[in-house]
């Protein structure tokens, strides 16, 4: 299981792996911006996305959209950890095909609620 | 024309041009032609002098506000400091963003260290335990004994080392939280000249304002036709969530917000 992790904080990418590597996922690779993320994505083989929203040249609401506009990245799990919490924005990214929203300040154990009811959605779809 | 509602010298200009309407009518009624068209001529300059002062008066004042807006803190070295701020405002947010980043790392190295050492323990005290268990139950051997007694002597000086170490992380992670008032200090200063610019800019539109309806060039201008933006844009954290309609208060709210739409 590789994981991307993207943010413009290296502080938060830093605690998202930690995290992640409690939770047992320990191959995690780092983008700092949507811009650099997506041709980690497309070159990568990445099983799992956990991205921000503001950043400053590709926003994690656009690299939503285009990794779902792409046809190989289309079905990647995406789960947008941010500070963004107006009712349209939540809704706009439920809309685009987000799998998951966890807003900041989150707990350990909102994050790894989340991740895991992803895979059980991914798991039932099978 | 002269929009503005109580501008000085409006009762001066009134009485001049009551004078001068009364002298004007009564030529008219005596068919004096040339006496009127002279007082009407007077009543244009009496209200064209009162424009022009009321005008001089209101670009003296945006010409105080600009100035006052540009080079407040030239005047003495206090205000020197604000100054620099204008122009370093930016730098400053940046030096904020720096300390956190130091601290916020400097901690995290600090636990990501501290994590082995105390699972170490962990795991040392449990196989230790288990060891001492088999001796309470009389399932040891006295060769087992001696290196079980051996092990923890060991076991004893290790943790003593261990907790000296942990107690150093600690102290570390403590100090590292100076970010706290530095940073405070230094945002304290921003929010002051933020505070001073906005005081200036809304000053400076007011008198604007004021020029414009005078000289009749513009309506005042309606403040709360400010154009839309885009309709979603993104904020960052909300400082007062609870006052807004449009912002979720919590992880709870935001799941709640998605089961209820069905995703």
């Amino acid at each position: 299981m590789k994981i991307l992790i993207v943010d413009d904080f290296s502080t938060m990418r830093r605690i998202i792996k930690n995290l992640l590597r409690d939770l047992g996922f320990t191959n995690t690779a780092e983008a700092d911006d949507g811009s650099s993320a997506l041709p980690m994505l497309q070159n990568g083989s990445f099983d799992f996305l956990v991205t921000d929203w503001n950043m400053p040249g590709m926003t994690g609401i656009d690299l939503l959209k285009a990794v779902r506009a792409d046809e190989k990245l289309k079905n990647l799990p995406i789960l947008m950890v941010t500070a963004e919490a107006k009712r349209d924005q939540i809704i706009e990214a439920a809309q685009a095909g987000v799998n998951g929203y966890v807003v900041k300040p989150f707990t350990a154990a909102v994050l790894k609620e989340k991740i895991e009811k992803i895979f059980e959605r991914i798991e039932a779809t099978k | 024309m002269l929009g503005a509602e109580n501008f000085e010298g409006q009762s001066e200009l009134l009485d001049e041009l009551k004078e001068r309407a009364r002298g004007l009518v009564s030529s008219l009624e005596q068919n004096d032609f040339t006496g009127a068209a002279d007082l009407i001529r007077q009543i244009n300059e009496a209200r064209d002098r009162s424009i022009y002062r009321e005008v001089g008066k209101l670009t003296r004042g945006l010409h105080d506000a600009i100035v006052n807006f540009q080079i407040d803190a030239a005047q003495n070295s206090a205000d020197q400091e604000n100054i620099s701020k204008i122009a370093n405002a930016q730098e400053r947010l940046d030096f904020v963003i720096g300390l956190t980043q130091r601290s916020a790392d400097k901690t995290m190295d600090m636990v990501e260290e501290g994590i082995p050492v105390v699972e170490k323990l962990g795991a040392d005290a449990k196989a230790l335990h288990q060891e001492w268990q088999r001796l309470i139950r009389r399932e040891m051997k006295p060769e087992e004994f001696r290196e079980l007694y051996r092990r923890i002597d060991e076991f004893l000086g290790d943790t003593v080392q261990r907790s000296g170490d942990i107690s150093g992380k600690f102290n570390s992670i403590l100090l590292a939280q100076d970010f706290q008032d530095l940073s405070g200090q230094v945002i304290k200063k921003v929010i002051l000249l933020v505070q001073e610019v906005e005081d200036r800019l809304v000053e400076l539109m007011r008198v604007a304002g004021q020029v414009e309806e005078i000289t009749g060039i513009f309506r005042a201008p309606d403040l709360a036709k400010v154009p839309a933006g885009p309709d979603v844009v993104p904020e960052g954290p909300h400082v007062n969530a609870h006052k807004r309609e449009d912002v979720v208060s919590g992880q709870d709210d935001v799941d709640d917000l998605l089961s209820s739409l069905g995703f």
